[in-house]
Formats: structure tokens, sequence, C-alpha cells
């Protein structure tokens, strides 16, 4: 096959939709991939063995009754978010602003709890407190909907710049609010009368918020495959021309998924500031609204699938957090255990979406890139003449050993 | 009273790690990149330069004497482009070979940078074992610091124009000549075609993957030098974490606001650094609450620079077209 010297050794080219489990099967072999490296730099960094890294991890996340609870109600919270975005993101909006949003629906509920603390009972003072959440976090996610609709606004740069903006706008009220004067914090809202927080029910504080975001996962899975507008929300993602050529008001079909997605990030806001804080601070949501994008993107935007993919960073982050403390290391540790485990399963869709063909390997017409444009490239820049196909396709080459 | 001649030394020194990756990241913008790692890149840069220059200044017993002047520069210089090469690099193969989602792949980048600067930043000390309380290179950082010798003597225009660092003066020109190449060569056109249509681009001849390569990395090698110039210079070579705070994040917002030119960079980002800092100079008297509202106004403003810039529509003023957008050839 050395006689056509022109024939790349490596060529790609797009696959026809694989089934579930062969897609899964390969992000399952990047996990494992992504697990092993990641056991590797752990050992050389701590010198335990690889095998006691994950004990330790597990111990970390699943150890006690307690921690399981912990970790329950961070993929709960977690996955609050993924959910929000995923309406948004499955347009092809890049709500990039999460973050803010939720700020602003933690805002919203602490202002409801300590203003109307001690005017109202617990029975109307809640749901007041959704409503205010609900509706900051839709305002905040409104704004950059509506630039987009109108002026087409690039949208991931307006929503990363308004978390910023909710970032000062709850630094500011912090310091208004501040309990004692000059500390810079707000500490326990209502701590005495518990006006507003969330009761605790079956004799722990965190199942509610699970409950709650149990059924909101169902509830998401059922209005995107199900409803007219989770319909119409596929299409205008797919294409802006064909949703408006059958009839759908494009512009509405984005402000009011994003009006949904930034109510979702502000319910959770309540959820950390009603059910588990009950404080607030600029870091109530810790970058969690950008790692929930991953979280979303991991599952292909499936709700069902965000609670695996939840529960995986969450364990990475905790169990990784636990060796940091075993061995007084930095509690950094988890996100580069973390971004490792990104990379690999982002490279793995790679794996899903393309296929490889080696030269010599029955396949006919390769080099159908290199070919296709030769024609064009005839002499208008110099830089030019080295066939890109080539060069890129050797690149990948160690990738794929 | 506003004293100026205390403020402008301040808000240059604040505005260098801005320029340098707003500078980086319009040159990865400009091939259709969208880079959200570029804070993690900048973390990145930072604590290799730290982890170099502190593992140079332990071989030396810490003592100043015994260290070369020119290895004190090159060697966190050459660690803090070679952490950046590798994170431009990891972002290269996994959003333009392998076509990944360069959101994902960027926020990821940010995960990871940020918590790899945090880690060694912590960690750094129990893991080499040596028993000095913190990292404080203060040798490496008046290396970086040293400015003209006559800063000193010219008074008040030494102080405004001469008394920074060398990286201070490198990343200006850094930026204007950028601009010049984006604007005014050849190279500079290329780029700019394989950002705003890739297909044509490539119709044409010229090489798509090596410019998002080109571009990407070397974007990141300057917003690297970024966070080298902070750790370096502007925070005397103390490493504390998440100190850098969201300096990235302004440094992709001011990309934004100089409509993706550098050369506006270099006055964008002095007026970025001032506002900054602002809030520490406007007397708001005991109110301390309103200086956090002081510290939105960057945001504010590049929020309504990108409206109106939509608004306008005017189209040399627009992002690149296939901004965000990967390229594969077969598929048209």
């Amino acid at each position: 096959m050395h006689n056509k010297p022109k024939e790349a050794l490596i060529h790609m080219s797009k696959r026809k939709a694989l089934t579930w489990y062969q897609a899964w099967g390969i992000r399952l072999i990047a996990i494992v991939a992504a697990l092993i490296v990641c056991a590797v730099i752990t050992s050389i960094t701590t010198g335990l063995n690889p095998l006691e890294v994950y004990a330790t991890m597990f111990a970390g996340a699943f150890g006690t009754k307690r921690r399981i609870w912990i970790l329950g109600k961070e993929v709960a919270i977690l996955l609050c978010i993924s959910l929000a975005l995923t309406p948004a993101f499955r347009m092809r909006f890049w709500n990039l602003g999460g973050e803010g949003q939720i700020l602003m629906g933690a805002l919203g509920t602490a202002a409801c709890m300590i203003v109307m603390g001690d005017t109202m009972p617990n029975a109307v003072l809640i749901p007041v407190c959704i409503i205010a959440a609900v509706f900051a976090g839709a305002v905040w996610a409104l704004i950059p909907a509506l630039c987009k609709a109108r002026w087409n606004t690039n949208e991931t740069l307006f929503t990363l710049m308004m978390n910023y903006v909710a970032t000062q706008l709850v630094a500011y009220f912090v310091i208004v609010w501040e309990v004692p004067k000059g500390s810079g914090k707000i500490g326990i809202i209502n701590q005495s009368s518990k006006a507003g927080w969330l009761p605790v029910i079956a004799g722990n504080r965190y199942l509610l918020n699970i409950l709650c975001v149990a059924m909101l996962t169902i509830a998401m899975y059922i209005y995107l495959t199900y409803s007219k507008h989770g319909y119409e929300i596929s299409v205008v993602g797919e294409s802006v021309a064909t949703a408006r050529y059958v009839g759908i008001k494009v512009g509405w079909t984005i402000i009011r998924t994003l009006m949904l997605s930034g109510a979702i990030c502000g319910f959770t806001g309540y959820l950390l500031v009603a059910g588990t804080d009950h404080t607030l601070t600029t870091t109530l949501a810790g970058g969690q609204g950008f790692t929930a994008v991953m979280v979303a993107w991991l599952a292909k935007f499936n709700p069902l699938g965000m609670v695996l993919s939840a529960l995986l960073l969450i364990f990475l982050g905790r169990g990784a957090g636990e060796i940091a403390t075993a061995f007084t290391l930095n509690q950094s540790f988890g996100d580069i255990l973390t971004g490792i485990i990104l990379f690999f399963i982002i490279a793995s869709e790679f794996f899903i979406n393309y296929q490889l063909h080696f030269r010599g390997h029955g396949h006919n017409g390769p080099d159908k890139g290199g070919s296709s444009s030769a024609p064009l490239a005839s002499g208008r820049a110099p830089e030019g003449e080295t066939d890109s196909a080539n060069s890129k396709e050797k690149r990948e080459d160690p990738a794929n050993v | 009273m506003f004293d100026i001649v205390a403020f402008i030394p301040r808000m240059v020194a604040q505005s260098i790690p801005l320029m340098l990756g707003s500078t980086g990241e319009t040159i990865t913008q400009k091939s259709g990149n969208l880079n959200l790692g570029i804070p993690g890149v900048m973390y990145v840069g930072a604590i290799s330069g730290v982890i170099g220059s502190f593992l140079y200044e332990h071989s030396c017993g810490g003592s100043a004497e015994a260290m070369n002047p020119v290895l004190t520069i090159a060697i966190p210089l050459f660690c803090c482009l070679l952490g950046s090469f590798l994170m431009g690099l990891l972002y290269c193969v996994l959003t333009v070979t392998f076509r990944a989602n360069q959101n994902v792949t960027g926020l990821a980048m940010t995960t990871f940078g940020v918590g790899f600067g945090n880690f060694f930043g912590g960690s750094l000390i129990k893991l080499t074992g040596s028993d000095v309380p913190s990292i404080a290179l203060s040798a490496t950082s008046n290396a970086f610091r040293t400015s003209l010798p006559f800063a000193s003597k010219t008074g008040t225009i030494g102080k405004l124009f001469f008394s920074y660092g060398f990286l201070a003066y490198a990343a200006i020109i850094i930026s204007l000549l950028s601009a010049y190449i984006i604007r005014n060569t050849r190279v500079g056109l290329h780029l700019r075609a394989v950002g705003e249509s890739p297909a044509t681009a490539d119709a044409a001849g010229i090489n798509i993957t090596k410019y998002k390569y080109g571009a990407t990395i070397l974007g990141c090698m300057i917003a690297g030098l970024g966070g080298l110039y902070y750790v370096m210079d502007y925070a005397n070579g103390v490493w504390s974490n998440d100190a850098f705070g969201d300096r990235g994040w302004l440094a992709i917002a001011l990309v934004i606001f100089t409509i993706w030119r550098p050369d506006i960079g270099v006055l964008a980002s002095f007026l970025f650094g001032g506002l900054y800092i602002l809030y520490l100079y406007i007397p708001t008297g005991m109110n301390l609450a309103v200086k956090e509202l002081y510290k939105m106004l960057p945001y504010i403003v590049t929020i309504i620079v990108l409206i109106i810039t939509s608004m306008r529509n005017k189209r040399e003023n627009q992002p690149p077209a296939s901004l965000g957008l990967s390229y594969f050839r077969e598929e048209r």
C-alpha cells in the first residue's frame, strides 16, 4: 500500500450514530483510563499505592452515613444547577451565567428572610422566598436573553459578565446586612426564630433538598422530551432557519427558555440559603455554575444521565478532598483530578463522533479532504502548501496508540 | 485628596496582567477559538514560574548572592512559558484535533488550572520538604522588579513612566506588536480569515490547523506571562492562594471591550486597572458597601460595550464569525 505516497496514515470521517451501549462503552473506557492516570498522579504525590488511593476516596465519599448524606446534598445542588442550564444548552444558548443567577436567587431569598422574617408565619414566608428567588434568577437570565433575541448579542460572554455583577451586588448587600457590624459577614440568618428555613423532614436536614431536586429532574425530563416547548427548544437549537420556517417564534422561545433556566438557578439559590447554608456569601455558588456546564454536557443534556455525571464529579471532589486532608495537602487536589477526568471524557467524545481509518485497512477513497480542496489551493497563499490533512492527522497518531 | 501620582503606578501595575491576558485571548479568538481556559492558563503560568524559581532559590540556599542574575530571570520565565505552552497545546489537541466543545474544554481547563495553581501553591513547601514558612521569592521578585536606574532620580516623571519591571514594558510592546501583526501583515490576514470563515480560508489554501494551534498556543503563552507578572512583580514574589482572583475573566471581558484590538487593549487595560482599584481612592467615608458596587464597573462597562457593538452591527466590531465553532473540513 505504500505506492500511494499522498495517502494519509490516518484518515478520519464522521461516524454514523453509534448505539447507546457502544457510546457509553467508549466513555467508560475513557473514565477508567482517567481514573488510572489520576491514581498514578496521586500515588506520586502522596506515596500511596493506587488501590489505597481509591479506597481512601471511597471512604471519603461514602465512608459514614453522614458523609453519604452530604454527598447526596451536594449531588442534589449540582444536579439542580445542571437541570437549570440544560434547556438553554439544548437550544445552543451557552448560559455560563448559572453562578450569577444562583447568587441572585440566593440574594432574593436572603432579602425576604431578613426583611420579612418576623412579620409573617413560615407557611407564608417560604412561598414568598421561593417567588422572590425564582423571580430574581429569571430576571438575571432574561437580560442576556432579550439582547440575544433582539440583537443577537453573544450570550456566552454576556452571561459570563453577569456573574460578576451579581457577585458584587451580593457583596454590597452582605455589607449592608452584616451581623455584627464591621464583620463583613451576614452570619446565620434568623438563627433563633428559624423563620424562612426549610423544615427538617424525617429527621434529616438534607432530605427535602434531595426530594425537590429528584422531582425537578423527572419534570425536566418530561418537559424536554414530551412537551411542545421541549420540541421547539430542540428545533431552535438545531437550526434557527428551520424553526422560523415551521413557524416557531424564535425570539420568544429564547426568552421563555432562558427565563426557565434562570428561574431554576434562582431556585437552587433558594435551596442553598433556606435549605442548607442559612447564610449569604459571595462564594455561595462556589464555581458550581461552571461545573454544572460540564455535568450537563457529559450527560449529553439528558436530565437522567446528569444524575450519574453529577455523582461522578461530586464523588471525585469529595474523595480527593479526603486524600488531601489525610496527607495535609491542599484541598484543590480535587480540582486537578476533576480536570484530568474531564479532559479524558472530552477527548472520548471525538472517538464517539468520528471514525479513524488507518492506511491500508480496506478503506477506499481516503484523503477525501485533501483532494477536495487541492484544486482550490492554487498558490494564493505560499504557506498554505503543506497538506493540512496530512499534518493534522499525523499529530493525532500518538493519541490513538 | 485624589493622589494621581500615587494612583497611576498602581493602576499600571494592576493593568499589566489584564493586558497580557487580553492580548493572548484576542490572538486566540482571532483564530476562532474561544478559550475560556485563560484564567486557568494564567494560574498555571504563574505557578510554573513560582515552582521554577522556588526550586532555584532553594538550590542556592536562599542567598541572593549565590544566584546568577540571568538564571534568576530566565528560569521562572522559561517555566512559565512552558507551563502555559502545555496548557495551550492541551486546549488545541482537544478542540482543534478532537473537535471538542470549546466552552466545556475551556471551563475544564480553568478548573484544572486554578486547582493546579492552588494545589502547588499550597503544597509546594510540603512536597519539597523544605522548612520555610511560606512561598516568598524575594530575590527573584527583586530581579523582576528591577526598573531603569534613572527611574528614582527623575522625580515624578520617573515614577510615572520608568518605575516598572521589564515585563510591564514587554506587555505593552507585545500588545502593540500583535495589533500590528493582526491588522497589517499577511499572517494576520490569514489568522483573521481562519477565525471568520475557516472553510473559505481552507479553500484559499491556508492551513487551518496550523493557524489555530499557533494562535492559541501563542495566546496562552502571552496570557501565562500575565500570571507571572502578577506573582513576581505585583505581589512581590509572594504566592497566596486565590489571590489572582477573577483577573482572568476580566481579561476575557477586556477582549470584548476592546472590540478585538490589542492596541486599544493597552489603554483599555489601564482603564480597567484603574477601575479595579478605583474604589480604594473614592472617598466614601465609612460606607464600605458602596465600594463593592464600584467593583462592578468594569463588568457593567463591558456588558454595555457588548450590547452596543451587537446593536450597531458594524462589521469590523463583531466577534470573529466562527468564534467557538470547531472546523471539520468534510462537514460543510
